[in-house]
């Protein structure tokens, strides 16, 4: 908002001088020409920090699913949150038209599989958990569970779970 | 298998390459019939491991392969667009339909952004961006390795210092190379090399 600001200033000023220039003031012209580089400059800066943010916003989405946790969404802005929640839905829409019915969650699968099950632990309480042939397991602190690897992508990437590898 | 050579192509190129439906196709038809073998088979197998642990593997390359292809298409958006626009008929496409769908939504969905919370705000005769010219363009002279699959006679090779000047090679089938992708882009579409 600062930089706006600014740009705003330095763009009267410019107009101001422009005017003046116009009515025969040739001197003018390197000052206008200075103010314009710094206003060119200022937009380059700015869209470029603004473009930065949207990557890594962009990247939380792979990293940390749909739902972004309550700390970072609190330092976005509400036009980013709009950015976010628009980008969610163009990956979701694409994603589904690719790999048959159901489409394919292209946020799993990071690292090649080198086997079916792994060894996890759990970090933190996050209560009851159900596995493919119906039974359910309880994940509290410190357990250890031998679980199969898709289920417990998503856990691992959010901190819920560790592979333990021994 | 023309569908990890595809993976492996879209790995090390810098540029987004062809798109390749039939192939994609071709993988999701297998995984389907595979998953659904999988489910009629009896528990305990010792097949059924090894078979599950087969279509992971797929599904995984599957995964990385379109993956690869998303981040250049988010990375290089304006200029895979301007590509898409002023493409020829009959021409094939290097996106495919929905590919191209998110493309779009991507390069509104950032536009729009860019210009509610900065452009503006700006100056009039500064509201204008064009990201065309602000977003970097794959860079095509880096540098890949590559094997040959076709033997190729003649390949112009492009100097790189003021003294040298351009010569020719050819390329013996089998054989392996670090080169410049710009001189073997067309080798990478048509399948006569191979890059790993």
């Amino acid at each position: 908002r600062q930089v706006l600001e600014e740009m705003r200033a330095l763009y009267e000023r410019n107009q101001a001088d422009v005017s003046e220039a116009k009515l025969g003031r040739t001197d003018l012209i390197f000052l206008i020409r200075f103010r314009h580089c710094c206003l060119l400059r200022n937009q380059r800066c700015l869209l470029a920090y603004l473009y930065d943010r949207l990557l890594r916003i962009r990247a939380l989405r792979w990293e940390y699913g749909s739902v972004l946790p309550n700390t970072i969404q609190f330092h976005m802005s509400a036009e980013e949150v709009e950015w976010f929640n628009r980008y969610k839905k163009s990956l979701a829409t694409y994603m589904r038209s690719v790999g048959g019915e159901e489409g394919l969650d292209l946020t799993q699968d990071i690292k090649p599989p080198k086997s079916l099950y792994i060894e996890v632990r759990c970090l933190r309480d996050h209560g009851e958990f159900e596995i493919d042939d119906g039974t359910t397991i309880l994940l509290k602190k410190n357990s250890q569970h031998f679980l199969p690897r898709w289920k417990c992508e998503q856990l691992i990437r959010q901190g819920v779970l560790e592979h333990v590898l021994s | 298998h023309a569908f990890f050579q595809a993976w492996l192509n879209e790995k090390f190129a810098p540029e987004l390459l062809e798109s390749k439906p039939e192939v994609i196709e071709c993988v999701v038809e297998q995984l389907d019939h595979m998953e659904a073998n999988l489910k009629r088979a009896k528990r305990g197998d010792l097949k059924v491991s090894v078979h599950h642990m087969e279509i992971e593997r797929i599904r995984y390359v599957l995964s990385s392969y379109l993956r690869c292809r998303l981040v250049k298409i988010e990375k290089f958006f304006p200029h895979i667009l301007e590509k898409e626009k002023s493409r020829a008929e009959g021409e094939p496409s290097i996106l495919s339909p929905e590919e191209f769908a998110f493309a779009k939504e991507y390069m509104a969905n950032t536009e729009t952004y860019l210009k509610n919370v900065a452009l503006k705000h700006m100056p009039p005769n500064l509201q204008k961006v064009s990201l065309l010219r602000s977003v970097p363009k794959p860079n095509l002279d880096s540098f890949v390795f590559l094997r040959v699959l076709e033997r190729q006679e003649n390949i112009l090779v492009e100097p790189e210092t003021d003294e040298q000047r351009e010569y020719s090679i050819s390329l013996e089938e089998g054989s392996q190379h670090l080169i410049r992708y710009r001189t073997v882009a067309p080798l990478v579409a048509s399948g006569a090399v191979q890059l790993i």
